[in-house]
């Protein structure tokens, strides 16, 4: 009999969805950038599938107050330095005031996986217009326009050296990253030979005077050519984009694009069979993202996965600005803290970008940075950020704390 | 009586892996140095003897007027110089031709590889390092990373710490806080922040090491070295700002590098011949330095393969004659006392190499 019962209870422990309220939040912190005071009820009232089935659709959303809050930050920049900084500011803004938080959230995810490292040569005065203009209108698309836009943006030219690359002097870094990172992935099968063979295809991919992208034929290695299988030759331009469409659409790349978005927006170790679901729309799709990122938020994965990530220092520092309800007079002190707690914004030497894992965000180092910022943003010493409260302690215990450095 | 017994009888065992062990034997410490980014070995340390040196590197090759010769064939980067007088003095031996067997030309993979001490093997989920010093957890941080996350070659270690810059660890308000939020951690920690330890990484390991508080591994990492293009620059730069530090650290702790070995080591190295832009692609072979302890200094160990086309890596890279876990093997056993290679470096039996 008690068999019974035990069998019946985890029968119904199975079967109860989260609450509504635990639902709303869960959204709020995978697919915003955590909840301002208010924005649970907010989510509620909408209704928590409506509030989702909206920000899939951010172009319908009115953000025209932060437009005319970031405008401060584009401006005239005479140095590197400044250039970074009010990039990184915009950023900051966005991500913590944008009604579009999806948007923003799959911004940050998308910039990391085509990441660029801005003090690169002149990389800092173009990084702004990289993600203005290739990333921000394409992440809701088909994946191989966005693909295109970075392949052809001065900003990963310039940072992966193919700018400077030409027939008889090859420089093979942006095709290897092209194959490892950006779409098919290290375990794809592709060999050094398909690496120096696609740095020739894509010769002549450069920039002109003005940094805008040019094909320089003059530099274009005109010879025959195989990359993994496909035979090119003779042509111009049109054979780097036969290559990129390519990439795009191969099925390893929709492996490797699945378990990233996996990662970012469920767990460190997503369940195989999710990435292999999600991995199936994008193909079936012909690469939509908005559709395949759909795809991972109607999962039960996605539901069952509360507190499963720890935050990284991005995420840790919006969400607790927007936790405290805290107004930014001035984000470019809070860039210099992201790169203290080593997540400086467009700072990412490495062509992976930042990590997306709990390793990466746990030292015992990194842990006391963001009490450090709970304890300073709490008591409102953190400068350019202003914040009111009358339980100080309170805040910076719950911001501190363990439960707060997930989500 | 043995003086931990003695403190934790008396119940201040909480501090006594702050005091330091007076009497007892000095503590033995590894310090690794991980080059990112793939370091041009052949750059580095040149081996003007090689005719294919010159010949494969038109514009970036050093020239031989300014390199600091050091047995005839092969001789120094003369960004190294700080470190010419250590190799004078036999305190500071270099592995050539060293690396990993796996031919993966993958930065991430590679690191990876090399951290988890097994090549080839992506499972692997804990570092060498943490294997090797698998030990009772205590207060006192065995490991210690002056990064902002635990290397991967630490993972896995229960007393490892990763912190960017130990005067975060003083005492103050906030790590009261922590204290409260995080008491495993805190008790490492606080040991930390009782060091007066600034500056630059290794000028904090150095530190950390005088003050013997009980750490027996540290960590530090550069970057800077994918010098895919306009090498020469940037690499005389960072091999600079490498030595400086390297030679300032072991003046800093004077005789005591007898107890410390330093380590560097990089994922692989770079393309023999330069590429259209004057620098170089993702190799194979690279270059380890060993600096103290009973380091033979002065030599160049390692089989040296050769430049010529038939004796290069897939025809562009240099071979690796020397595994870099033979490498750490010898250090983790000769001079950290660690036993149980097997453990440590699961599947490989590392090869004596005589280099302490």
């Amino acid at each position: 009999m008690r068999r019974i019962l035990a069998g019946a209870a985890l029968l119904l422990v199975a079967a109860s969805p989260a609450t509504e309220r635990q639902r709303a939040e869960h959204a709020l912190n995978r697919l915003a950038f955590g909840a301002r005071p208010g924005d649970v009820e907010r989510v509620l009232r909408t209704g928590v599938d409506r509030w989702i089935a909206q920000q899939l659709h951010p172009e319908r959303i009115d953000d025209r107050a932060v437009e005319a809050r970031v405008a401060r930050y584009d401006g005239d920049e005479k140095t590197k330095r400044e250039a970074i900084a009010n990039a990184a500011a915009q950023r900051i803004v966005r991500a913590a005031e944008s009604e579009r938080q999806l948007h923003e959230v799959m911004v940050d995810f998308w910039m990391n996986h085509f990441n660029v490292f801005a003090p690169k040569r002149r990389t800092a005065f173009v990084v702004d217009d990289y993600e203005r203009e290739a990333i921000r209108p394409r992440i809701w698309g088909r994946f191989e326009e966005l693909l295109l836009a970075t392949a052809k943006s001065p900003a990963m030219l310039v940072y992966l050296d193919n700018a400077r690359s030409r027939s008889g002097a090859l420089n093979e870094n942006y095709a290897r990253e092209l194959m490892e990172l950006h779409t098919i992935g290290v375990d794809a099968g592709y060999t050094q030979k398909d690496v120096t063979e696609l740095a020739r295809v894509l010769t002549g991919w450069s920039i002109d005077r003005d940094g805008a992208f040019r094909f320089r034929a003059a530099l274009h290695d005109r010879g025959a050519k195989t990359v993994l299988g496909v035979r090119l030759g003779g042509g111009g331009v049109e054979e780097g984009e036969q290559m990129i469409r390519f990439l795009a659409r191969h099925p390893a790349t929709a492996k490797h694009i699945a378990r990233k978005l996996c990662t970012r927006l469920v767990s460190d170790t997503p369940p195989q069979d999710l990435v292999d679901r999600v991995a199936k729309r994008f193909l079936d799709t012909k690469a939509d993202l908005r559709a395949t990122v759909k795809a991972v938020i109607d999962s039960p994965e996605f539901w069952s996965a509360r507190g499963a990530k720890v935050k990284s220092p991005f995420e840790y520092a919006v969400s607790a600005i927007r936790a405290a309800g805290a107004t930014i007079d001035n984000p470019l002190p809070l860039a210099r803290e992201l790169r203290k707690m080593g997540e400086g914004l467009y700072l990412s030497q490495s062509p992976t970008g930042y990590p997306d894992e709990a390793e990466a965000w746990s030292g015992t180092g990194a842990t006391l940075a963001r009490v450090d910022f709970a304890v300073a943003l709490a008591n409102n010493r953190m400068p350019g950020i202003r914040v009111v409260t009358n339980d100080a302690a309170a805040l910076a215990t719950r911001l501190g704390g363990p439960e707060f450095q997930r989500q | 009586m043995d003086r931990r017994i003695f403190l934790r009888t008396t119940g201040l065992a909480l501090f006594g892996a702050a005091l330091p062990l007076k009497g007892a034997r000095p503590r033995k410490v590894l310090v690794v140095l991980f080059q990112r980014g793939a370091v041009d070995g052949l750059n580095m340390i040149v081996p003007y003897g090689e005719r294919a040196y010159a010949a494969s590197r038109p514009t970036i090759a050093i020239e031989r007027k300014e390199l600091l010769d050091l047995d005839g064939f092969f001789a120094m980067h003369p960004s190294m110089q700080p470190l010419l007088p250590f190799w004078k003095e036999r305190s500071l031996a270099i592995v050539h031709a060293a690396g990993s067997p796996d031919a993966t030309r993958s930065h991430f993979d590679a690191q990876d590889f090399m951290e988890t001490g097994t090549p080839g093997v992506k499972s692997t989920k804990d570092g060498f390092i943490a294997r090797a010093l698998a030990a009772p957890k205590g207060s006192a941080p065995r490991a210690v990373a002056l990064t902002s996350s635990l290397p991967r070659m630490f993972a896995g270690a229960p007393d490892a710490i990763a912190a960017a810059d130990l005067a975060k660890f003083r005492n103050d308000g906030a790590t009261k806080v922590f204290a409260a939020m995080y008491p495993d951690a805190f008790a490492a920690a606080k040991v930390l922040g009782s060091v007066n330890a600034s500056g630059t990484p290794l000028q904090q390991v150095a530190a950390l090491i005088k003050a013997d508080v009980g750490v027996e591994v540290a960590f530090v990492e550069t970057h800077g070295w994918d010098t895919h293009a306009g090498q020469n620059t940037p690499l005389a730069n960072n091999l600079k700002r490498m030595s400086d530090e390297i030679a300032a650290f072991a003046k800093s702790l004077g005789s005591r590098m007898s107890d410390v070995v330093l380590v560097t080591t990089s994922e692989f190295g770079r393309t023999v011949k330069e590429n259209g832009n004057r620098g170089t692609d993702h190799g194979h072979g690279t270059v380890m330095l060993l600096l103290g302890g009973t380091a033979r200094g002065g030599k160049v160990h390692g089989r040296w393969p050769g430049l010529e086309r038939e004796q290069l890596f897939e025809g562009r890279d240099l071979v690796v004659t020397t595994d870099f876990r033979d490498v750490f093997a010898e250090v983790l056993s000769k001079h950290l006392g660690v036993g149980e290679m097997g453990r440590v470096f699961p599947g490989y039996a590392p090869k004596p190499i005589d280099i302490l």
